[in-house]
């Protein structure tokens, strides 16, 4: 069925002087979809043309319409040579293709050109006819869209498209550069359209309505081509009926936005049962590096390595749980793109499982043909469902694909979450009895902790114990995973961001000798990374991590690695042990003595940190015998005998887990140097909490402030000589150095909490490290404090902290010691706060010296000022998934934007970070543009995809390529949700939500 | 190792008050990091010199993007590139267009618009401010060029606060009637008592303030105006009209101020003073002497002899007003509409 687009353009202001004689231009448009174009009349000389054109009417196939955008290129008239262009605007139209979503894109958009960036703005008003028959909706949000309702959980899809890079080597080529950018840009516009189509097929193949957590990435192949690939998971999603009207709250299906804002609210009513581990193992434990680790519980790393170089390493292959024959095992890849899920969904969680592989690339032959790189995912991803398996696990959630390349090589990287999950969402008919059985049985808080494997086949050495909350099911001491915090875990304390760095060095080689290389040298890295998680979660006293990210980013003569994650305290799990320093000669009197101060420093940081974080578990677990959940134990037995599990299970030693598992050996120098790194990092400023996560564990008091930063930087290794641990140093101290510029810039927003605080890590050549970061900054009311502080009056006097022997263990903050630790918290803030102002008063008195102005006179103004004319709307950006204090009532289609912008006159543009900076600016400026335009006033699950740059100083050129998607939505305050319409339901939510907050 | 790149951009335009200030006194990035660190931003955050660094570059980058905004205000309440909350724009446009009153008591009465670059070196070598004059000179070229009301106009085009306007519209008021205020004996006053002076003149003594027809830069005095005043010579030189002003204002003046005597004995010389100013004003040579003839023909005088500014106020109220009761005196409106604009400038100026 064909559609019908109709365009319409408007107007255009301040447009840019064309005709130095005038100081004017005669500006018109082309308006282009496919191959029909349309051209306005010439508006003669004006720099803000009315053209109030026609509508223009373009038939276009189906497959047209969602592969093409539309074009609109503003131009100077010019009688007697080439017109010159001015800009264009490219507009995805595939939001208009759902019904659900925008219906007219209008609004003023900004012109865009590669070589001079944004400057003036066309009105352009842009309209649908004919609904087109595709009605598959987009998602880049990772979990179920507010204001929608999972029907059905259908599974992964995934596609890659493949071309030829048309200008690979951009400053070489003779070309002209806005042609060659433009036709690059236009392809990867057509590529991305062609894969979003080809997805939406196979979902409505599968029977779903809709993608979410879709994820499409670039690969810059260079000479070998550009290969754009999306993976996504297929649901089948129900609008929630009328606004705000009363379906807004239903206990099960979205995660609505209370249960996230506050993770300990609401006990899920199907929670879960069952056992749960710990990350794991690898063939990496075996190698012997500069201090080994006693505690062979490591995070899980595959490390696939096939193609031209490597060989296969998994030893986990042969642990297959039988009797897990679920319907997900069926499908092809039981992978999920989601990290956070309905309640009842996610039943327990294995650990993180990784493969990586190492490949050659060639040529692109054949466009149609993308075998070769559908093969190599397809590797990988068996070898992710083989970990899962192994981990007793049938799915993979919080699944990401990634690589990384480097000339002719190429690092792909998969990881996720190895899971099971409940049969409630899937369509394949109803699961085994074990499954069932797990849903039957109530365990809110801890049953995603619980182990999924076979206690007795444990894929690796483990220290299992019962359960902290329900004492019934064994859980592992620590947990790794890829996904968010499930809103109903149980949380003791609050959670913090953690990051492991490491940088190693590796010989310039060529083919298949630099890919051997490197896929030795993974493992190492791997290994190192899980260490430094391992080490730097127990200085912190904590016993989890949540959204692990692991990069791996490969350079011609280093491998780079970063590990983030946000580390908690999951109640359930046992207390970590605290770290031990052994060395090797204790004979030397001067060395033990060395030892010992250490070992002194790290109990110190433990403690210190415990109480930073909050986290005071309850003590004495012996004596709760009586716990909350009175667990029938048959079940668990049932389940064990089928499981072929014996009765040793009630015999394990309860104490297991308290003894100081973690022993740290001295015998080189890498490893003091190790230690003294994991010291040395730098401690987070008063006010600030951060997080890599949507959510801070532990903080429910946001406000409805949020902002969102991009921070790119770009630095040059000097001495080409450095060692593994002069680069280690380097790479540490970049990352510590961003983040103190980090909350050194938003010092004045504190309290407040660094939201998706997520790095990205590249070598874009020799010798250079960039360091990309984006996040959200939330801010934090002390509303919430102060309530804790009359509290905390009230109780100290009776009992002032710790926690009675009796308390709950499944309640997860201790009461009373969180309030006096509020208060105390707030003190520091005052005093901060003091500093600060002494700090900017003194500022502003120096300056004043050099130009007095009067004080009142700025402030007068503000009152008598009022800027209602401004004409521009408001647009939020933000990675997360939600905006606190507001309900998202629309979704307006996904935002996927590709940008190039090229320079020839880098000095005088500010030099390399005048251009970036302009660049971003201008970016943020579009994708603001097209959500005003689609109507809508917020991106949320905004990303930065891609960010290459490059430069040639010495030609005075530099270019980059920024791709960000995200999903256009309209958001409305709770407060004026409140002031339309009272619901009595979403009162008592919040009221509710209050009480459990503190 | 060294940083090639290193930017910070927010979906809301980040902007330190203390750093705009900062590159508005056009200091470079290190002196800034220099002052910064003075003021003890070092303290905040766990910040290092580094840290420092890099803010105030960033920081300098973002004003310097922002300036090609700035320099037409109207414009950037809808431009796209930088999302910044209304009461930050006021503030950034306010701040941009601020300006030192030292600077500006030096370029009163220059021709800025005609480029005098040269003077502004000049200018700011002597009051020691770096200047970034250009901002200011822009205004003028604008303004000079449109037609109506300038404070109004310095509002719309500039968004600038009421009391900034009204300082621009003093300095192109005085450039544009070409006062002279470079004179020694000038010199005590500051620009702020200028524009005061130029506020009054342009709210009476214009084109603009009585009619309101849009036809013509309302900066100039109204002609019609400055030829009338020439009537109010009567006032000193019919001697049975001066006679009576003076008995009228001794009569309510006696025992009232501590200068009496000198005032009785030396009415006909003030009188005459004010007067003779007010006639001669047609005369452009004169016009431009408006204030140095206030100065040296009356308010020195009075100030030797110890004139409390009280009794200055006392003696104007009831200068001005006793002629109302002169029967035989016909141009009242002219005498008010002057003499309302001569008392609170001499008022304004009577100090040391």
């Amino acid at each position: 069925m064909p559609g019908k687009l109709k365009a319409k353009i408007v107007a255009g202001r301040h447009l840019p002087v064309m005709d130095r004689a005038s100081d004017l231009t005669d500006a018109f448009v082309e308006v282009k979809f496919g191959n029909t174009t349309f051209k306005t009349d010439v508006y003669p000389k004006s720099l803000n043309p009315q053209w109030n054109s026609e509508w223009f009417k373009f038939e276009v196939d189906d497959e047209d319409l969602q592969d093409e955008p539309l074009q609109i290129t503003v131009l100077d008239h010019d009688t007697y040579s080439a017109n010159d262009a001015i800009g264009k605007v490219y507009i995805d139209i595939d939001p208009l293709l759902c019904s659900e979503a925008a219906t007219v894109i209008s609004g003023w958009l900004p012109i865009y050109d590669t070589i001079h960036g944004v400057c003036p703005q066309a009105n352009l008003v842009c309209n649908i006819k004919e609904q087109s028959s595709c009605g598959v909706k987009f998602f880049c949000t990772t979990s179920i869209p507010r204001c929608y309702r999972a029907i059905m959980v259908h599974g992964f899809v995934e596609e890659l498209v493949v071309n030829e890079d048309p200008e690979y080597q951009w400053i070489d080529r003779i070309r002209t550069p806005r042609a060659s950018n433009e036709a690059r840009q236009r392809l990867i516009f057509l590529m991305s359209g062609e894969l979003q189509r080809k997805i939406g097929l196979k979902v409505l193949e599968m029977g779903g309505n809709a993608v979410v957590g879709y994820l499409q990435c670039f690969d810059l192949e260079g000479e070998s081509g550009l290969v754009v690939r999306a993976i996504g998971t297929a649901c089948t999603l129900e609008k929630i009926s009328t606004f705000p009207a009363t379906a807004t709250y239903p206990s099960n299906s979205s995660p609505s936005k209370d249960m996230k804002d506050s993770p300990q609210a609401a006990p899920s009513t199907l929670g879960c049962r069952s056992t749960h581990s710990s990350p794991v193992h690898s063939a990496s434990s075996r190698l012997s590096q500069g201090f080994s680790v006693s505690v062979p519980t490591l995070l899980f790393a595959g490390m696939g390595s096939g193609g031209s170089a490597g060989k296969e390493a998994g030893p986990l292959k042969a642990l297959l749980r039988q009797q897990t024959q679920s319907a997900l095992e069926q499908r092809e890849y039981p992978f999920f793109t989601l990290t956070a899920f309905p309640p009842g969904f996610l039943l327990h969680v294995g650990g993180v499982v990784s493969a990586r592989s190492v490949k050659l690339l060639d040529r692109i032959h054949n466009p149609d043909e993308p075998e070769t790189r559908d093969a190599w995912w397809e590797e990988i991803r068996q070898e992710i469902k083989s970990h899962a398996k192994a981990l007793g696990c049938h799915a993979v959630v919080g699944y990401s694909e990634s690589t990384s390349i480097c000339e002719e090589v190429c690092i792909l990287s998969a990881s996720g979450t190895a899971a099971i999950l409940s049969s409630r969402f899937m369509q394949d008919g109803p699961l085994d009895a074990e499954h069932r059985l797990f849903e039957e049985v109530v365990s809110p808080g801890c049953g995603f902790c619980h182990i999924p494997y076979d206690e007795l086949n444990i894929p690796f050495p483990a220290q299992l114990t019962y359960c902290y909350c329900c004492r019934h099911y064994k859980v592992p001491d620590v947990l790794f995973t890829t996904i968010d915090l499930p809103t109903e875990a149980n949380v003791t304390g609050k959670g913090c961001l953690i990051q492991a760095r490491l940088c190693r060095t590796k010989k310039k080689a060529q083919g298949e000798g630099n890919a051997t290389a490197i896929s030795n040298l993974l493992p190492f890295l791997e290994y190192e990374l899980h260490t430094q998680l391992m080490n730097k979660l127990k200085l912190r006293g904590m016993n989890a991590l949540f959204g692990l990210r692991i990069q791996i980013s490969v350079g011609e003569t280093m491998l780079l690695g970063l590990a983030s994650a946000t580390g908690v305290y999951l109640t359930a799990l046992p207390s970590p042990g605290g770290i031990q320093i052994t060395g090797k000669t204790p004979s030397d009197i001067t060395y033990e003595q060395h030892i010992s101060n250490m070992q002194k420093k790290i109990n110190d940081t433990i403690t210190k940190n415990k109480e930073l974080y909050e986290i005071n578990p309850p003590e004495v677990v012996e004596e709760i015998i009586g716990s909350p959940i009175p667990e029938p134990c048959q079940r668990s037995r049932l389940f064990r005998s089928h499981s072929e599990s014996s009765d040793e299970v009630s015999e394990l030693d309860l104490s297991h887990g308290k003894k100081d598992a973690f022993v740290l050996e001295i015998d080189d120098t890498d490893a003091v140097e190790d230690i003294h790194a994991l010291l040395t990092d730098f401690s987070i400023p008063a006010g600030f909490y951060s997080c890599n996560t949507e959510i801070m564990p532990g903080i429910q008091n946001w406000t409805s402030a949020i902002q969102m930063f991009t921070s790119v930087r770009v630095f040059r290794l000097n001495n080409a000589n450095l060692t593994n641990q002069g680069l280690n140093k380097i790479f540490s101290d970049l990352c510590e150095n961003l983040l103190k510029s980090l909350y050194f810039k938003l010092r004045s927003m504190v309290p407040c909490c660094l939201c998706h605080l997520n790095f990205t890590v590249a070598i874009p050549e020799d010798e250079l490290i960039q360091v990309r970061t984006h996040l959200t900054l939330l801010s934090i009311t002390d509303e919430q404090l102060q309530f804790n502080l009359e509290l905390n009056a009230e109780t100290s006097s009776s009992n002032p902290l710790s926690s009675p022997k009796g308390i709950n263990p499944a309640s997860s903050v201790d009461y009373s010691s969180f309030a006096d630790r509020c208060s105390s918290w707030i003190e520091q803030l005052k005093l901060k706060a003091h500093t600060i102002r002494r700090g900017s008063v003194k500022t502003s008195r120096s300056t004043h010296k050099a130009s007095p102005l009067p004080e009142g006179r700025s402030r007068s103004l503000r009152s008598n000022r009022s800027y209602s004319g401004s004409s521009v709307a408001v647009v939020k950006m933000t990675p997360l998934s939600f905006i606190p204090g507001a309900k998202i009532i629309r979704y307006l289609g996904i935002i996927n934007m590709f940008f190039i912008r090229e320079t020839t006159s880098l000095r005088e543009e500010g030099g390399v970070s005048g251009f970036l900076h302009t660049f971003i600016a201008e970016v943020f400026a579009m994708v603001r543009a097209h959500v005003a335009a689609l109507g809508g006033n917020a991106v949320v699950s905004y990303s930065m995809k891609e960010c290459v740059f490059m430069e040639n100083p010495n030609k005075n050129q530099a270019q980059c390529l920024i791709n960000v998607s995200g999903d256009a939505v309209i958001f409305v305050r709770e407060s004026e949700l409140e002031l339309t319409s009272v619901q009595p339901q979403s009162a008592t939510t919040q009221t509710s939500n209050c009480g459990e907050g503190t | 190792m060294s940083t090639e790149l290193d930017v910070f951009v927010g979906n809301t335009t980040v902007l330190d008050e203390d750093v705009y200030q900062l590159w508005l006194d056009g200091h470079t990035v290190s002196n800034a990091v220099r002052i910064r660190m003075e003021a003890g931003a070092l303290q905040e955050c766990e910040a290092n010199a580094e840290v420092l660094h890099s803010d105030t570059m960033d920081q300098f980058r973002t004003f310097q993007m922002c300036e090609r905004l700035l320099q037409s205000p109207s414009k950037v309440a809808n431009q796209l590139l930088f999302q910044i909350p209304p009461h930050r724009q006021t503030m950034l446009i306010e701040r941009y267009y601020e300006f030192d009153s030292v600077f500006a008591r030096e370029v009163l009465g220059k021709k800025l618009s005609k480029g005098t670059k040269k003077d502004l070196d000049d200018i700011s070598s002597k009051t020691g401010i770096a200047l970034k004059c250009c901002r200011r000179q822009h205004v003028f070229k604008v303004v000079e060029e449109l037609k109506g009301p300038l404070v109004e106009n310095i509002q719309r085009h500039f968004l600038l606060s009421d009391v900034l306007a009204r300082d621009y519209a003093a300095i192109v008021f005085f450039a544009n009637s070409r006062f002279e205020t470079g004179k020694r004996k000038l010199q005590y006053l500051s620009f702020q008592d200028f524009a005061f002076c130029a506020g009054q003149l342009i709210s009476y003594w214009t084109v603009g303030a009585v009619n309101n027809v849009m036809e013509d830069l309302d900066v100039d005095l109204e002609k019609e105006f400055l030829h009338d005043l020439k009537d109010l010579k009567v006032l000193v030189n019919d001697k049975d009209m001066l006679d009576q002003h003076k008995s009228l204002v001794c009569a309510q003046l006696r025992g009232k101020i501590k200068v009496f005597s000198e005032m009785e004995a030396s009415f006909k010389n003030l009188s005459r003073a004010l007067v003779n100013i007010a006639s001669k004003l047609t005369h452009t040579k004169d016009f431009r002497d408006l204030f140095i003839d206030l100065v040296e023909k009356f308010i020195e005088p009075r100030r030797s002899d110890k004139w409390t500014i009280g009794d200055l106020r006392l003696f104007l109220k009831h200068y001005s007003s006793s002629v109302h009761t002169l029967e035989a005196f016909r141009h009242q409106v002219i005498w008010d509409r002057y003499m309302g604009v001569i008392k609170s400038c001499i008022l304004k100026m009577y100090h040391d």
